[in-house]
C-alpha cells in the first residue's frame, strides 16, 4: 500500500469515528480526570482553590452524615436488587407462554419503564398520601391500620423501593425473557420424561441455565441501586428525618447546595471505588464458580 | 390445556392491575374535579369529568415552553445520537486506522464511569463556556453515546463485509458506500438507538436540574418537578401535567412496542 493511500485511509477512519469519540471522551474521561484533582481541593467553584491533598478523603470516614447515607442506601439495595431479580424472573415465566391476553399483560407490565422518574415521584406522593392516598384507602377498606408511608422514616425508603420495582420490573422481566426464550425446550421436556414435575424441572434444569442472566441483572441493578438519586429528589428531598438520603443525594447536597466541590468529588471517586469493586468482585467470583462447576 | 393456562392468569390478572393502578389514577385524577380530590372518604372514580385541571394547567404554567424545550433537547438528540453513532459505529467496525484500537477500548472503558463522578466537573466546564442556563446544556451530553456508538458497531459487525467492499471497488467512496448501501440496512439497529436516546434525554431529570435555574430553559421534566414543589396539593393540576409529560412516550411504547422491547433487551445484553 503507498503512503499517500495509507494516510488517506487513516484520514477517513478518523473522520468517521472523531466526532462521537471526541464527544464521548471529552465528557467522560476528561471530566473524571478533573474530578480526581478537584477531590484534592477545597473550592466552592469561585474562590481561589486551596490544595488539601487527601483531606477531603479523611474527612469522609469522620463525617457522620455520609456513614447514614450510606446506611440508608445500603438499605435500599437490599430492598430493592433481590426484589427486583425476583420479580423479573416470575414474571418473565409467566410471560413466556402463549396464553391469550399475554400481549394485554405484557404491555401493562412494560409501560411503567418509560414514566420519568419526576412522574413517578408525584404518581408516589398522590397514591402513598396518608389522608387521601389510594393505598391506605385500601387498607382502610380492608380494615387494617393506616399508615405514614413517605411520612414515616421507617416506611419512607420501602416506598420508594416498590415505586423503582414498579418501574423498573420491566427491565429485569425483558433480560430474563430473552434468556428464557434461548434455552432449548427439549431440557424440560427431557427432565419431564425423567420423571420431575414441572417444579423441579424448573429449578433444577432451567434456572441453572439462567445463573449467568442473574449474575449480570444483580450486578446491574445493584449498581442502580447504590447510585439512587431521582426518585429521592422527586418524593421526599431526603426526608423525613433524612431517613431517605442516600449517597448520590448527599454527593448532590453536598455539591450543589453547599458548594463543596471538592469534598463531593471525594464521596463520588468513593462511590466510583465501590462500583467499580463490586463489578470486579462479582465478575471474578462468577467466573471461578463456572468453571469449577459446569463450566 | 386450559385449566393449566388458568393458573397463569389468575397470577397475571393481579398484577397486571396493580401495575395499571397507578397509570388509571394518574388519568382520573386529572380529570377529577377540585371539590371531590382531598376529601374523606377518597372516591377512585369521579362522579363527573372535566377538564378543569388541564385548563389550569395550561393557563397557569409555561407547560407549552416547556413541551416545547423537551421536544428540542429529544430532536436534537435522537439525530445527533443516529449520524454521530452510525458513523463512529461504521469506523470502529469496518474501517482499519491507527489508533483505532486504542480509540475503541477508551470509549468501553468509560462505561465505568458513574456519572456522578461527572456532575460537578461537567457543571464547573459548561459554566466556563456559558453553557449553563440554556437549552444547549441539556443538549449537549445527549449528542452522542457509549451506548449508540457500542451498539452501531455491533450491528456493522454482522453485516457481511462483501456488500460495501464490491461498491468500492467498483470505485464509490467509503462516504458513498456508507450512506448509499450501509446505512439503509441498518434500519432496525437506527430504531433501537433512536428509542434509548428519546426514553433518556425525554426523561433526563438530574442533570437539568443542576444545569438549568432558568425558567425559560426548563425542559419538561424540570417544569412538572418544579410544580410540585410549589402547589404541592393541586392535584389535578399536578396530574394533568403528569399526564402531558408521560402521555407521548406511552403512546409511542404502545405504537412501537416491539422496538421498546429490542431496545431494553440490548441493553441488557451488552454487559
Amino acid at each position: 500500500m503507498s503512503p499517500g493511500r495509507r494516510v488517506r485511509e487513516g484520514l477517513t477512519g478518523w473522520g468517521f469515528v472523531a466526532p462521537a469519540t471526541l464527544i464521548v471522551l471529552g465528557l467522560s474521561i476528561f471530566p473524571a480526570v478533573w474530578a480526581f484533582l478537584l477531590s484534592l481541593q477545597d473550592w466552592n467553584g469561585f474562590s481561589v482553590p486551596e490544595p488539601v491533598g487527601l483531606a477531603n478523603y479523611q474527612d469522609m470516614a469522620r463525617d457522620a452524615d455520609l456513614a447514614a447515607a450510606v446506611g440508608h442506601t445500603l438499605l435500599y439495595t437490599a430492598l430493592f436488587v433481590p426484589a427486583s431479580v425476583l420479580l423479573g424472573l416470575g414474571l418473565a415465566v409467566a410471560l413466556n407462554r402463549r396464553i391469550v391476553l399475554v400481549g394485554v399483560y405484557r404491555t401493562l407490565i412494560f409501560l411503567p419503564f418509560v414514566v420519568s422518574a419526576a412522574a413517578t415521584g408525584i404518581l408516589t406522593t398522590y397514591l402513598f398520601n396518608p389522608q387521601f392516598g389510594l393505598v391506605n384507602n385500601v387498607l382502610r377498606v380492608l380494615g387494617l391500620p393506616q399508615q405514614g408511608w413517605l411520612e414515616d422514616p421507617q416506611q419512607a425508603m420501602v416506598v420508594i423501593a416498590l415505586m423503582s420495582l414498579w418501574g423498573q420490573a420491566a427491565f429485569t422481566t425483558v433480560i430474563y425473557l430473552a434468556a428464557l426464550q434461548d434455552i432449548p425446550a427439549e431440557l424440560g421436556e427431557a427432565a419431564r420424561v425423567d420423571g420431575a414435575n414441572r417444579w423441579q424441572s424448573f429449578w433444577h434444569v432451567t434456572f441453572p441455565q439462567l445463573a449467568p442472566v442473574t449474575v449480570f441483572v444483580a450486578i446491574w441493578q445493584a449498581i442502580q441501586a447504590i447510585q439512587l438519586f431521582d426518585l429521592v429528589y422527586t418524593t421526599t428531598r431526603g426526608g423525613p428525618l433524612k431517613s431517605t438520603e442516600t449517597v448520590v443525594y448527599y454527593l448532590w447536597t453536598s455539591a450543589f447546595k453547599e458548594l463543596e466541590f471538592g469534598y463531593a468529588s471525594a464521596v463520588a471517586y468513593g462511590l466510583f471505588a465501590v462500583t467499580l469493586a463490586i463489578t470486579i468482585g462479582v465478575t471474578i467470583y462468577s467466573r471461578r464458580s463456572t468453571v469449577g462447576g459446569l463450566g | 390445556m386450559i385449566r393449566r393456562a388458568g393458573w397463569w392468569h389468575l397470577v397475571l390478572v393481579p398484577v397486571a392491575l396493580v401495575f395499571a393502578v397507578p397509570f388509571v389514577q394518574m388519568f382520573l385524577t386529572s380529570l377529577t374535579p377540585e371539590s371531590e380530590i382531598n376529601r374523606f372518604p377518597p372516591r377512585f372514580f369521579p362522579s363527573e369529568l372535566t377538564f378543569d385541571g388541564y385548563a389550569k394547567l395550561f393557563r397557569d404554567s409555561d407547560v407549552l415552553l416547556w413541551t416545547g424545550n423537551t421536544v428540542l433537547v429529544s430532536v436534537v438528540a435522537v439525530v445527533s445520537h443516529l449520524v454521530l453513532c452510525s458513523l463512529a459505529g461504521y469506523g470502529f467496525a469496518r474501517l482499519k486506522f491507527p489508533g483505532r484500537q486504542v480509540g475503541f477500548l477508551l470509549i468501553l472503558a468509560t462505561i465505568m464511569i458513574p456519572t456522578q463522578l461527572l456532575m460537578v466537573p461537567t457543571y464547573v466546564m459548561f459554566a466556563r463556556v456559558g453553557l449553563i442556563d440554556t437549552l444547549a446544556a441539556a443538549m449537549v451530553p445527549w449528542l452522542a453515546s457509549v451506548f449508540g456508538i457500542f451498539l452501531m458497531r455491533q450491528f456493522f459487525l454482522s453485516l457481511p463485509a462483501e456488500l460495501e467492499e464490491a461498491a468500492v471497488l467498483d470505485g464509490c467512496s467509503r462516504w458513498t458506500a456508507f450512506w448509499r448501501i450501509i446505512l439503509p440496512l441498518a434500519r432496525p439497529a437506527l430504531a433501537t438507538l433512536a428509542i434509548f436516546t428519546l426514553l433518556s434525554s425525554w426523561n433526563d431529570l438530574v442533570w437539568p436540574l443542576i444545569a438549568i435555574n432558568d425558567p425559560d430553559a426548563f425542559t419538561l421534566q424540570l417544569g412538572i418537578t418544579n410544580f410540585q414543589g410549589a402547589r404541592r396539593t393541586d392535584w389535578s393540576l399536578l396530574m394533568a401535567s403528569n399526564v402531558v409529560a408521560t402521555l407521548p412516550l406511552i403512546a409511542f411504547f404502545v405504537v412501537a412496542q416491539k422496538q421498546f422491547i429490542a431496545t431494553m433487551t440490548f441493553t441488557g445484553v451488552k454487559g
